[in-house]
């Protein structure tokens, strides 16, 4: 059961036009970890997860989640893989014509239609206390919060369904540290929790030594490492030694280290 | 796995023991719920014991439970108490409805807020066009600030990309007149009299007041989102950090290729709509091309034409303006660029069709009938 695979990507291959973003992406997500995805800008992180997630069709390649192939599936079959997971959008992709709370209930009326409204209420509340929202925010719309807050409701809408499977795309972007750091410890708790797999698409190198069991390197058109911190830090890949032995990658594990000592 | 859920009531000690197995998931919630409801127990005791699976809306369910009716929980593993923390820390109140209003209030403050919004805009564009006249004395003091290549550029997009359309409108108007004129005037054996009809209306009215409700739709709208996206990005305070003015280097050109290109187009138009009402009376009407110019250079006098050619550019001003200002007006999303937009078009047209009344009463007075 442990180490039953959410994830599967095979020989994914991804091209605008001219331009081949991936050619011969091989990826495995096991269930219950944090899974980070770095890599420059550019090189197709959030491709790579619009092409799990079925909002690109890719030019070849094989991608299945719970053990389901997802490409060429009709809307109906690919629903049901979808009530199992929450995506969160870089700019929170919330509906602007609705409140946070009203966002955070469309997933829920549209897999679970029926439910009461109180209750429904009543889970848009905790849900956005949850995610870190302050009390007033719910029954505001997306045009008045700020960025944070904005990403913020987001997750709590990717977390409507209770999903097994989590996708982020840069969570952490744009929030303060502490709002970084709030969040970071808000993945591991319903991780454990949960159960949570989470796929994070990330560029904050605290956040990965932070929570990440194993982080992917994108690279090259392909994923060009897979493992832990420490095991990527052995190898002898130019871009990943730059990425984590330069000053903000020392910095950050310099911090992580301190966290773990005291 | 047993997939259907429920909860056993037994009675131990003297107390309600609620007995919950299965999962304990949004899926089953609902029948849960309800079924909660019916249990009247006071201080019962929660045994999750034999329970499978659940999420955060079951532990809602149970730490509902321990709030309202002081329920002891016992039998929960590890994960499962470590998911009811996480839901206890989260019961804090939360306004999930925007507070009600009466709906009579509601209108009546919408009203007082459309009104003091139109006061404001009146008041805004007319500080917008001293803003305009003081960039335009700017650039003759500087001519070097004028900027010549999007001067150009304008004229391209605002005159010469819209020629096609408001051609083929004017003449397809212009047939529609000729047509529904002679329809009219045959009753009085006076078809000869569409000459005059064509000719007049299309030339003093019809052809700069058509142009200008395209150039209206087609650039008002253009300029709005235009700079409404820039201002959005921040290019416009980028604009001003560095220095430029956005009124010299933004709304001048635009303004200025509109005001110079408007009366190019509205006689353009005039023209195509002689031109289709004229096939359309020597095709229906048996009246030779020849004849027709000659009838229209009899009965059309030149105060229309340089009324035409008075009111384009005033025209062109009032809806390049309408544009300009309602794109600097820009603030928050992008659901404003397309609000803006919108009430571009709008206000270009209306005061276009204000003004040309006030043009009409004004060039009768004057005698130029």
């Amino acid at each position: 059961m442990k180490s039953e695979r959410v994830i599967c990507v095979e020989g994914l291959r991804n091209s605008f036009g001219e331009q081949v973003v991936h050619d011969g992406v091989d990826l495995e997500v096991k269930r219950g970890e944090i899974f980070g995805v770095v890599g420059g800008s550019g090189t197709g992180k959030s491709v790579l997860m619009r092409s799990i997630i079925g909002l690109q069709t890719p030019d070849a390649g094989e991608v299945e989640v719970f053990g389901e192939p997802m490409i060429g599936r009709d809307e109906e079959e690919a629903k049901h893989v979808r009530r199992r997971w929450g995506v969160l959008f870089q700019g929170g992709a919330l509906f602007s014509t609705l409140t946070v709370a009203e966002n955070i209930q469309v997933p829920i009326k549209e897999f679970y239609p029926g439910l009461d409204q109180d209750l429904l209420d009543e889970i848009a509340a905790y849900k956005t206390a949850m995610s870190g929202l302050p009390g007033e925010a719910g029954a505001k719309y997306p045009s008045e919060l700020s960025g944070g807050m904005r990403k913020r409701a987001g997750i709590a809408r990717a977390l409507a369904l209770d999903p097994e499977l989590l996708f982020l795309d840069e969570p952490t972007a744009g929030l303060d540290p502490i709002g970084a750091a709030a969040f970071d410890q808000l993945i591991l708790e319903l991780r454990d929790a949960l159960g949570l797999t989470v796929f994070l698409i990330t560029h904050d190198l605290d956040t990965l030594y932070a929570i990440c069991d194993r982080v992917a390197v994108l690279a090259d058109k392909k994923v060009v490492a897979v493992g832990t911190i420490p095991e990527l830090l052995a190898l002898d890949h130019e871009w990943i030694q730059q990425y984590f032995r330069g000053p903000r990658g020392r910095a950050a594990a310099q911090r992580a280290t301190e966290e773990v000592d005291g | 796995m047993s997939a259907t859920t429920g909860f056993t009531v037994t009675a131990k000690d003297g107390r309600c023991v609620l007995q919950f197995s299965g999962s304990l998931t949004l899926l089953r919630v609902r029948k849960l719920s309800e079924q909660l409801e019916e249990v009247e127990a006071d201080k019962p005791v929660v045994d999750l014991s034999g329970v499978e699976r659940m999420d955060t809306v079951g532990a809602w369910l149970v730490h509902k439970l321990e709030r309202d009716r002081s329920a002891t929980i016992v039998g929960a593993t590890e994960e499962q108490q470590l998911l009811l923390d996480h839901v206890a820390r989260a019961d804090m109140p939360v306004k999930v409805k925007r507070d009600y209003e009466s709906p009579l209030l509601r209108v009546i403050g919408e009203a007082g807020e459309a009104v003091i919004a139109t006061g404001r805009t009146l008041y805004g564009l007319l500080g917008f066009f001293g803003a305009l006249i003081i960039s335009v004395i700017n650039i003759v003091r500087h001519p070097r600030r004028f900027r010549f290549n999007a001067v150009a550029q304008q004229f391209e997009h605002v005159g010469v990309r819209a020629l096609a359309i408001i051609g083929l409108m004017s003449f397809l108007v212009g047939i529609v007149i000729a047509q529904q004129g002679a329809v009219q005037l045959r009753q009085f054996g006076a078809e000869i009299y569409t000459i005059n009809l064509i000719g007049r209306s299309s030339i003093k009215e019809l052809g700069v007041l058509m142009t200008a409700i395209m150039v209206a739709g087609r650039s008002g709208s253009a300029f709005a989102a235009q700079i409404g996206s820039m201002k959005l990005s921040e290019e416009v305070d980028a604009m001003r950090t560095i220095g430029v003015s956005p009124m010299e280097a933004l709304v001048f050109p635009r303004v200025l290729a509109t005001v110079l290109t408007m009366p190019l187009l509205g006689f353009y138009a005039a023209m195509l709509a002689m031109v289709g009402g004229g096939i359309f009376c020597w095709i229906s009407l048996d009246i030779p091309p020849i004849t027709f110019v000659q009838r229209i250079r009899e009965v059309v006098p030149m105060t229309d034409l340089w009324q035409t050619l008075i009111k384009a550019p005033v025209f062109g001003l009032i809806i390049a303006m309408a544009g300009c200002f309602q794109g600097l007006q820009v603030e928050g999303n992008a659901e404003e660029v397309g609000r803006r937009t919108t009430t571009a078009v709008v206000q270009g047209i209306f005061l276009v069709i204000v003004l040309d009344a006030f043009f009409a009463v004004f060039f009768t007075e004057i005698g130029w009938l």
